[in-house]
């Protein structure tokens, strides 16, 4: 299969101020598939984008509903069904007892999903990404601030796309080979 | 961050972050101290004493497992000896992480950007001090996977009616989501420490660790939720860790012990022991490294603060236990009341009181909460008296059973204090190596308190 030999374009900005208006011209310019590098998190970024909807908190619900009956069926199970042992006279079901691992069970599932699922939803770890083949990307972890127009966008054309771009006063723009 | 809470600061406060820095000067001040600045000989040195006293950890208990926990101080009555002690205490500390890096986000103390790091990693290696002790005091500490539930030949499960196994689930829970809040901040920092080392090697692990992290907006949308959902949970945890902790005493039935006070108080003298812990590193780490303009006075004197509230919570605590134990009636609270003023150890009872009530009381004089080597001592006097704490909670309530045929004493041998002096070093060990291999402050949390970082809403 014969890869398109370009990624995208993208252009270099100093400010984050400067990030936010270019990448709202840029997605009022009908360009839908593009994406920002900040070294920071900047609020409201990913809206301008069109970015609205992200499905991490539906992943740590879950993994705490999870957890938690995991946490209670287990004690449950135990305790009551596969051995009961008389302790003190308590009851082989002791539910107030159980609480404090269900709870436990509920903070680690939900947690360790938190993580997991930003990581797999994020399409991390990837070592490899044909945006660090721009040289000038090494400072998108310091204090530059990016934003890229990737070639598979109906809109994108390699000449128009990098006049568009250049005319939102970048620092610069350069061609993301894949 | 927003405006109003910049304005609200006011001239007479000192700032979270000294004006005149920039996204590049931050960023190169705190990687330079991991990818440039050679290792002082001043480190050398005392990573050298804290790697000898961590042999001397691990000669202590390869000892103790060669001969058995007979050549501790513990015996019947006190069967309790220092691994508990040691462990309350470690644990105790590691709370102040937590509090900065979760509690403190959620309620947007923006003060807390600079010091999260190292006071998470603090939590990280406390935890794993703590950790040690329940697993060697066991007596057969290779049986000590018997804890966890799995299914075995004996067709047995653990007891989950006994907090002794809850305090199981809860402390591996703490250790794992302490480790999992620390990695994920350091995602981000790993980025730009790969990004901006010259030593092949340096960026090809740290481009490992990093994870190809690049930055995308929707990657930093995912993440800032993931780490406040993360927050929001290590918030309970961390106030049910010492709860549980304390349960270990409050549901037997030992005079000085049996108090339905006990989890609020554990919670409280565990802040209190930890902000001492955040202080007497972060004290040295900011006039080594010159991170004065980070780690500003304004932290040191929050820090204060949170030690001072909290030492009064824990002033209170003792202040019920005593007048539980008098309006009470019950002759074997009273005893316990009495024989912690007059007994056998009524010095070292003295001595905590003196360290955790008395002496912290001058952080009420504001040059004192802003001087480095007066907050520097205090801390350390408050460290003292907290460990103190647990030694009067664990050995004076034993000591004296309820027969006065099963009355004994304790004393702690030299392997008990080898074991103890041991953690000390490795956790001393862990944070010299911490320092010199990962940021010991946020990169990028710091970016986001320079006003260049702010944006216009639209």
């Amino acid at each position: 299969m014969k890869r398109d030999p370009i990624y995208g374009t993208m252009a270099e900005f100093d400010t984050p101020q400067a990030l936010i208006d270019a990448a709202k011209r840029t997605h009022e310019a009908g360009y839908k598939k593009i994406d920002a590098y900040s070294p920071f998190p900047i609020e409201g970024l990913a809206e301008e984008i069109g970015f609205h909807f992200n499905e991490v908190p539906l992943v740590v619900l879950i993994g705490g509903i999870i957890g938690g009956l995991t946490g209670y069926v287990m004690q449950y199970w135990m305790s009551a069904v596969d051995y009961p042992l008389n302790i003190g006279g308590k009851p082989p079901h002791s539910w107030p007892a159980f609480v404090v691992i269900t709870f436990e069970m509920t903070i680690l599932f939900a947690g360790v999903s938190a993580v997991l699922g930003m990581l797999a939803l994020n399409g991390l770890p990837m070592p490899y990404h044909p945006v660090f083949n721009v040289p000038r990307f090494a400072f998108a972890s310091k204090d530059r601030f990016f934003l890229i127009v990737f070639s598979s966008d109906k809109k994108y054309h390699r000449a128009e796309t990098r006049q568009f771009l250049e005319s939102l006063a970048p620092r610069s723009v350069s061609e993301v080979p894949s | 961050m927003d405006e109003q809470y910049k304005t609200a600061v006011g001239p007479e406060r000192a700032p979270v972050i000294e004006p005149g820095h920039t996204f590049g000067t931050v960023t190169e001040k705190i990687s330079a101290i991991v990818l440039t600045r050679p290792a002082s000989n001043g480190w050398f040195l005392g990573f050298g004493i804290a790697f000898m006293l961590t042999m001397m950890l691990l000669y202590s208990i390869g000892y103790l497992f060669l001969k058995g926990i007979g050549i501790w101080g513990v015996n019947i009555p006190v069967g309790w000896g220092f691994a508990i002690v040691n462990f309350v205490w470690w644990i105790g500390i590691g709370h102040a992480g937590t509090l900065i890096s979760a509690i403190l986000l959620l309620l947007r103390q923006s003060w807390r950007n600079s010091i999260n790091r190292f006071a998470e990693a603090m939590t990280l290696f406390a935890v794993a001090c703590a950790g040690v002790f329940p697993a060697i005091h066991i007596g057969r500490p290779w049986l000590a996977y018997w804890l966890f539930p799995y299914p075995n030949t004996m067709k047995v499960w653990p007891q989950f009616r006994s907090p002794l196994i809850w305090d199981v689930f809860a402390v591996s829970t703490y250790a794992t989501i302490s480790a999992l809040f620390w990695f994920i901040g350091l995602v981000p920092d790993l980025a730009t420490l790969r990004d901006r080392a010259e030593n092949r090697w340096a960026k090809l692990i740290y481009g490992m660790l990093s994870m190809g992290w690049r930055g995308s907006a929707r990657h930093w949308h995912r993440y800032e939720t993931m780490y406040l959902l993360l927050a929001g949970l290590a918030t309970p945890l961390v106030l049910s860790v010492h709860t549980v902790v304390s349960f270990d005493f409050a549901v037997g039935i030992v005079p000085g012990w049996h108090t339905t006070i006990f989890p609020p108080y554990f919670v409280a003298g565990a802040i209190y022991s930890g902000f001492a812990m955040v202080l007497m590193l972060a004290i040295p780490i900011r006039k080594i490294y010159g991170l004065e303009d980070f780690i500003t006075e304004r932290h040191l004197q929050n820090s204060a603060k949170v030690m001072l509230a909290t030492g009064l919570i824990v002033a209170y605590g003792y202040g019920i236990e005593a007048f539980m134990g008098w309006y009470g009636g019950d002759r074997y609270d009273t005893f316990t009341l009495w024989n912690r003023l007059h007994g056998p150890y009524a010095v070292p009872y003295w001595m905590l009181l003196i360290c955790n009530i008395f002496i912290p009381q001058v952080l009420w004089i504001r040059r004192l909460r802003t001087s480095p080597g007066a907050l520097f001592f205090v801390s350390g006097v408050i460290l003292v008296g907290m460990w103190l704490e647990r030694f009067i909670i664990v050995v004076v309530s034993l000591h004296r059973d309820f027969l006065t045929s099963s009355w004994g004493m304790y004393y702690p041998t030299r392997w008990d204090w080898m074991t103890y002096i041991g953690t000390i070093g490795m956790f001393l060990a862990l944070m010299f190596l911490f320092l010199r291999i990962l940021p010991a402050i946020s990169i990028f949390e710091m970016r986001t308190l320079l006003p260049e970082a702010e944006v216009k809403a639209e």
